[in-house]
């Protein structure tokens, strides 16, 4: 293999790995805040224990992601000094802006969060919550508008050998690095969600605590059916975005190979790519996708022989990827509008098959999560920055394959290791449910009332 | 002024605080398990920095940031060339960061044992290799129109490892310094006793630095030049002394602010002495990285310095909040009750 496959590769790993954490890291921060919110209005302290018990879990999650992620920033340079160079002028500053307007703000408030319990007043310890929480979406914010702009390059123009940029303003409104924004960080809303429903779900079952954990599934079962009926909304904006402005990436999420009017959508689909065609093309809804995806059912959508081949994104990955995303997408709003009307009820731990379901549904936005990066940066191939410059052009000309055959090596060894770290507190912490004794922590509030 | 200029001592302001920050914690990693004589010291001496080090870890992504966002060509060969060093550097820091958070998680003694370790060694090497990298930027790298011909043993040439151990020795003084301010009784007059003694150790390696300097570097030609720039590396040599002189009267909160600016004025004698450089070639002149001929477009760093100079004085401001509020001394007593709080 070469520099460049293996440096693929070493992002793909890394990255995937970083946002195993992140998407937890954006949902459960607002639960949090949430919750320890109502306990400041009501100073009922079950919302203490909730915050305490899910901000335990949080904590393990987070730490994580703070460390994987600083490896994100330095491999630009490492792997892709060629791309950092040649798009440096315009991309390094959304990473810049969130590391000085985000990373410093939830870095230094979670301090204050963790240690801060018996330092500072009930209020401004909720406010540190809602800063971390602001703080974490507020840099998938910049992070999304830097990724926005390899999908859809804006305001910039091709000046001393590089792209420079000229509209900043263009940056800031890249319709395509908001909608990145919406579907990524409401499907980390969906994620949590089912997080702490699964974590409940198994307390329920156990019939520990059945009060406290009815409290807290309801409210992530609430939460989660806004966000998994609002991840589709957007998503289908995406698409038609996907399609106005990367047609390849597009005809490769639906494989779709012949160019035509009037396209149909096909439930049964097997891409067939040494041929050209699709093996198996079944169950079609006439008209359905050029619907989606122009809102007119005999608007062209492109197929991919329309474009050179080494202009193609793989079919096959983006193809599945993209179908089995979508379907869990469907799943998730079907089981959080389940799970609303349930908890709704008082009698919800006497659904015990729905709890297991919800128990073993905690997986599942994982692994939608991680299917929708494969078809945002698969399907971009074999652009780094979409139209602009080539993935194979991007990659650094200083580094040897045995240097970067030893670092994916420790990579994936290292952060292999970290999921199984985290798995293991997780599930050990989650376990052991909540802690009754809160003397640590009110211990300035019950001075300051005497 | 130019963009250009004020970007450079952004730059230079951005690595000199992280090291002032991140200083005392990589100290206080490779202390701990020295100092710390008991379970209970230890957990103490790491929790003194339990709530501020990641807060501080963010100078260094934002020194990344800005250095992609600024001086992208730079980013980008300083990053691929450095490769290796940085991939030791980040694996430690993630180390590191693993076992600071996760220390108390487990109550194992094998469990803390590991963590320990990964405390020590993800503070030390990044510390000794942090210095390292800088030692090699101060005296040129070897690259020219063909690019890179170095590798990672070369960058351990005798000037690159006697940079590698300043800073261990300036972070060791820095973090037990830290410790003796915000620790009690025994705990505290032991690392008092520490910085004391390594003191020693720094001067010398300090002199023979600035010695050495002087033969394996060019960094002294812009000071002749201009000597009026001798005030910063004589600021570094006097806040030097000052670290011992407020130690000698007891004043250690003094002397941890001298070491304080010890580590900032350390840092801009380097960068002082590079400019116009960020990296020069040892090999020719003409490929070296300056600020002039790797720096984004004038557009670009107008509006980095806008969102700078907003944003930067706003993160000061909070940080500063943040560490005045756990100002406190901690006592081993009362760290050991806290136990549930996390």
């Amino acid at each position: 293999m070469d520099t460049l496959t293996l440096s693929r590769l070493q992002f793909a790993v890394t990255a995937a790995f970083h946002f195993i954490f992140v998407p937890l890291t954006l949902g459960l921060s607002i639960l949090i805040a949430y919750m320890e919110s109502r306990y400041v209005r009501t100073n009922d302290e079950m919302y203490l224990k909730m915050a305490k018990f899910w901000g335990k879990l949080f904590l393990i999650n987070f730490a994580l992601g703070i460390v994987t992620g600083i490896t994100m920033e330095f491999q630009f340079g490492m792997n892709w000094a060629e791309y950092s160079k040649y798009v440096g002028d315009i991309f390094g500053a959304p990473l810049a802006i969130e590391a000085t307007v985000a990373f410093f703000l939830e870095s230094t408030f979670i301090g204050l969060w963790i240690f801060g319990w018996n330092k500072v007043s009930k209020k401004v310890h909720a406010l540190s919550i809602w800063l971390v929480a602001i703080a974490t979406n507020l840099s998938a914010l910049w992070i999304l508008l830097a990724n926005g702009w390899m999908q859809k390059p804006v305001g910039y123009v091709l000046r001393n050998n590089r792209a420079e940029m000229v509209d900043f303003s263009a940056l800031l409104t890249n319709i395509y690095g908001w909608l990145k924004f919406g579907h990524t960080l409401l499907s980390g809303y969906v994620l949590a969600a089912f997080f702490v429903m699964g974590v409940s779900a198994y307390h329920l079952l156990k019939k520990n605590r059945a009060d406290f954990f009815k409290r807290s599934f309801r409210i992530a079962a609430v939460f989660g059916l806004a966000a998994s009926i609002m991840v589709i909304v957007i998503g289908t904006f995406h698409a038609e975005r996907v399609a106005l402005t990367q047609p390849t990436k597009f005809a490769a999420m639906e494989s779709v190979w012949d160019t035509q009017k009037g396209a149909a959508y096909n439930l049964l689909v097997i891409p067939d790519t040494e041929n050209e065609r699709n093996a198996v093309e079944a169950l079609g809804i006439p008209k359905f996708l050029s619907l989606l995806a122009y809102h007119d059912g005999n608007a062209e959508v492109k197929g991919l022989k329309e474009f050179p081949k080494e202009e193609r994104p793989p079919v096959v990955p983006v193809f599945f990827s993209f179908r089995i995303m979508a379907a869990l997408g469907f799943l998730f709003v079907l089981l959080s509008l389940m799970a609303t009307v349930m908890s709704g009820k008082d009698n919800l731990e006497d659904s015990r098959w729905f709890l297991k379901l919800m128990l073993f549904a905690i997986p599942l936005p994982y692994l939608a999560t991680q299917l929708g990066w494969l078809v945002a940066e698969l399907g971009r191939q074999p652009w780094i920055v979409y139209g602009l410059l080539k993935t194979s052009d991007a990659v650094s000309k200083a580094i040897s394959v045995p240097q970067v055959v030893a670092s994916l090596t420790g990579f994936t060894l290292l952060y292999g290791t970290l999921v199984a770290v985290d798995i293991y507190l997780l599930t050990t912490y989650a376990r052991k449910g909540p802690d009754d004794d809160l003397s640590a922590i009110l211990k300035v509030s019950k001075n300051q009332e005497v | 002024m130019e963009f250009q200029i004020i970007w450079f001592i952004l730059w230079g302001t951005l690595w000199a605080v992280y090291f002032m920050v991140d200083g005392f914690d990589f100290g206080v990693g490779i202390l701990h398990s020295f100092i710390g004589k008991t379970e209970g010291e230890k957990k103490t001496i790491i929790r003194t920095i339990g709530p501020v080090w990641d807060g501080n870890e963010v100078w260094l992504v934002t020194a990344g940031g800005a250095t992609f966002a600024a001086f992208p060509a730079t980013y980008a060969l300083m990053f691929s060339y450095l490769y290796s060093a940085l991939l030791l550097i980040l694996f430690a820091l993630i180390v590191r960061g693993v076992g600071l958070e996760f220390r108390e998680k487990v109550e194992n003694a094998g469990w803390k044992r590991g963590c320990d370790i990964a405390i020590f060694a993800g503070s030390l090497l990044p510390a000794l290799l942090f210095g390292v990298a800088f030692g090699n930027i101060f005296q040129g790298i070897p690259m020219d129109a063909n690019g890179y011909h170095g590798n990672l043993l070369r960058l351990l040439n005798p000037y690159g490892l006697l940079t590698g151990i300043l800073f261990v020795l300036l972070f060791i003084v820095h973090g037990a310094l830290w410790l003796s301010v915000k620790t009690n009784g025994d705990l505290s007059r032991r690392a008092s006793s520490v910085a004391g003694k390594s003191w020693y150790a720094l001067l010398v390696v300090a002199v023979l630095f600035l010695i050495y300097t002087a033969f394996a570097t060019n960094l002294y030609a812009n000071y002749l030049e201009n000597p009026v720039w001798f005030v910063v590396p004589v600021t570094a040599v006097l806040a030097l002394l000052g670290i011992k002189l407020f130690a000698l009267k007891g004043g250690y909160l003094g002397s941890f602010y001298a070491s304080c600016l010890t580590v900032l004025t350390v840092i801009f004698t380097g960068v002082t002495g590079l400019y116009p450089n960020l990296i020069p070639s040892s090999l020719d002149k003409n490929y070296s990285l300056t600020i002039f001929n790797s720096s984004s477009s004038p557009y670009t760093l107008k509006i980095m310095t806008v969102v700078a100079l907003i944003f930067v004085p706003i993160v000061i401001s909070y940080q500063i909040w943040v560490y005045r509020i756990f100002r406190q001394k901690l006592t081993v007593d009362e760290v050991l009750k806290e136990g549930g709080s996390y």
